[in-house]
């Protein structure tokens, strides 16, 4: 392959990992916290579906990235509420919210727009490029000339990391999702950390979503998150539960996607959804301890009740 | 009459959650009507007049409660026994490979050919299942995920077959050919689709439940569920208990997959599942996880499903309102019944009863 092909698969590994990035580190901050989060795609679509609405109506990608983490917020604070609030199962509530955001945002885009034959499109939000960094070979564009939005998911890789290992609150949430009981012995309020741990993981898969509809796609179609939300469940799991694992499956599961696309492009003969299947089967490798053993946080997917 | 007081209040009690959780969802989705720029009452009587107004919605109705009542019990079964199978998508989908493949390909007699496909629907889910089954029990992996995970194999392995292998022989549309006339299953009516599934899905029900409440290993799974420590200390093997339910589970949702082949489609295709195996969970919750409320629910859902594009015709309202009302349903459940058996997965932290 020659170099234009590889800065194209490089820049397109990077656009595709951004939103299963965001949403796995949200992601990782509520199983990290003890809640397994299967509603993930559900704010993803809800994310991508605000983001588009407002971004068209008030000609700003910025608001419309912003409001859709609002919204993400919103639904992570929905979670919480039958998750941490009602004690409801977690698998339970997560599938119910999928199918919410399926909804709402089916019959709100109906009502907006009506059944219009073109699509909506906005305009994307712009990117800037770091000067001398820009022209690297191959990984230059690809890594230094993205949007805000983009550099920030990327930025949030060390900060999460630190906020983890080495200060008060990060200590916190990892009490809290292996040992909910010492945790509330030491003081620390279980639930409250929970709240905010689906509150958090809400904002970040609603980012990456707003990425997918005013960044990438610059258009909304009904259901556009296309499982994203899960393969981000799955590279939560390959990235073992830590930000930097999590960067690498992301871009990793990117690559997967991209070379899907350059393969058929280029007319090579493998089958395409072999790619597609690539992050599902190599999480159950994973998971089953084939590659290594990854740990899931030991209170995830329990509720907690005081005695 | 006591006696009958203390009936009646039974019944309020297992029903009275279901009830309270369909009036929260019709509340709900009315509002999300009514925001939309609809007309609530419009669009429910379109709604009910799309399900109910003729001989052929009814029947209608019966078509699209099939592959759900077959998920539903499936789901059942399962959470009954404590395994949370969310694969029940990848499970039908494994099915419906299955009849579409033997159904086009296979030449047998008709009273072997058909009982013969559908078996090998159910074991192709059973065995999708199993693959869950295994690296749960072998490997301690959760089922939630690797179901979850399997379903997304299944949908690019039958968007791979119907590109590829099993593509239609005249090489014109990503399908298979169509399942040979001898293993179609039949209808009951000739001028309306409802077919045999219909009643094969309630006989799968009845079965069910004596499954559950009438033998040795029903009695089982669900103890297993409800307190698998508490089950083991009582010799009751809860590891074979969950592997065998998760088993079966995907066996009555590959069924699902091989009727709806058999009977209404004809043929595989991408997209063919608009969900079920996620509607089922609903389902499941509504019923109540019994048997016999699953076919109410799974009614429920099917008259829903084929009311929702009338009211998308008349009432202008999309027919994905469906997935809210499914979801306000399951919120309400687990909201009412939060504490309870529903709430917690696999590890119970104390026994209750020991």
């Amino acid at each position: 392959m020659d170099q234009a092909i590889l800065t194209g698969l490089a820049a397109s590994t990077v656009t595709m990992a951004v939103p299963l990035l965001l949403a796995a580190l949200g992601e990782l901050i509520a199983e990290r916290s003890g809640t397994i989060n299967i509603g993930l795609e559900g704010m993803l679509l809800m994310g991508a579906f605000t983001a588009l609405i407002a971004a068209y109506f008030s000609g700003s990608s910025a608001l419309g990235i912003g409001l859709a983490v609002g919204a993400g917020a919103l639904f992570g604070l929905l979670m919480a509420y039958f998750v941490v609030g009602a004690n409801a199962n977690q698998v339970v509530a997560g599938a119910a919210l999928n199918l919410l955001a399926l909804g709402l945002t089916g019959v709100a885009y109906r009502a907006v727009f009506g059944v219009t034959g073109s699509a909506i499109t906005v305009r994307g939000a712009p990117a800037f490029s770091v000067p001398v960094l820009r022209s690297l070979p191959v990984f230059g564009a690809a890594v230094f000339q993205q949007t805000l939005l983009g550099y920030a998911s990327f930025v949030l890789v060390p900060l999460l990391a630190f906020a983890l290992a080495r200060t008060l609150p990060g200590l916190a949430l990892r009490m809290v999702g292996e040992n909910p009981r010492a945790a509330e012995a030491q003081g620390v309020h279980v639930k409250r950390v929970r709240t905010l741990a689906l509150v958090a993981c809400g904002a970040l898969a609603a980012a990456g979503g707003a990425f997918l509809s005013v960044v990438y796609a610059n258009t909304f179609v009904e259901g556009m998150s296309a499982g994203r939300g899960f393969i981000a469940l799955a590279v939560v799991i390959v990235g073992r539960w830590s930000a930097w694992g999590i960067l690498l499956a992301a871009l990793f599961f990117g690559l997967a996607s991209s070379l899907q696309f350059q393969f058929q492009a280029l007319g090579v003969a493998v089958p395409y959804q072999l790619f597609l299947m690539l992050p599902y089967v190599l999480t159950l490798v994973v998971l089953a301890g084939y590659a290594g053993r990854a740990r899931p946080p030991a209170a995830l997917g329990q509720g907690y009740r005081r005695d | 009459m006591g006696n009958l007081a203390s009936r009646l209040r039974r019944v309020a009690r297992l029903l009275g959650p279901s009830l309270l959780s369909l009036l929260v969802a019709l509340v709900a989705s009315g509002i999300v009507v009514a925001l939309a720029g609809g007309n609530p009452a419009r669009a429910f009587l379109a709604l009910m007049q799309g399900a109910f107004g003729s001989a052929d919605s009814l029947s209608e109705v019966g078509v699209k409660t099939c592959p759900l009542l077959f998920t539903g019990i499936a789901m059942v079964i399962a959470f009954r026994a404590g395994v949370w199978n969310i694969g029940g998508e990848g499970q039908l989908l494994l099915g419906a490979i299955a009849m579409a493949w033997l159904g086009s390909r296979l030449a047998l007699p008709d009273w072997l050919g058909l009982p013969l496909v559908l078996a090998a629907a159910a074991m192709a889910g059973g065995g999708w299942a199993a693959l869950a089954a295994v690296l749960k029990r072998q490997r301690a992996v959760s089922e939630v995920i690797s179901t979850i995970m399997l379903n997304f194999v299944a949908l690019q392995l039958v968007s791979y077959l119907v590109h590829g292998p099993l593509m239609e022989a005249a090489g014109q549309y990503p399908q298979t050919d169509a399942v040979s006339a001898a293993l179609r299953l039949p209808r009951l009516f000739a001028t309306h689709r409802l077919h045999l599934g219909f009643l094969i899905a309630l006989g799968v029900a009845a079965l069910a439940q004596v499954l559950l409440f009438r033998t040795v290993l029903g009695y089982q799974m669900r103890a297993a569920g409800l307190n698998p420590v508490a089950a083991r200390l009582a010799g009751i093997p809860a590891e074979r208990c969950a592997f065998l339910a998760l088993v079966l589970s995907g066996a009555l949702a590959g069924l699902a997959g091989g009727v709806e082949v058999s009977a209404v489609t004809y043929r595989l295709y991408e997209q063919f599942s608009p969900g079920w195996g996620f509607t089922a969970i609903a389902v499941a919750l509504l019923g109540r996880l019994n048997p016999g409320g699953a076919v109410v629910a799974a009614l429920f859902f099917g008259a829903l499903d084929a009311g929702s594009f009338s009211m998308q015709r008349a009432a202008g309202i999309s027919s994905v309102l469906v997935s809210i009302i499914q979801a306000t349903v399951i919120f309400a459940l687990v909201a009412v019944e939060g504490g309870a058996w529903l709430a917690t997965t696999r590890a119970r932290p104390e026994p209750s009863v020991l």
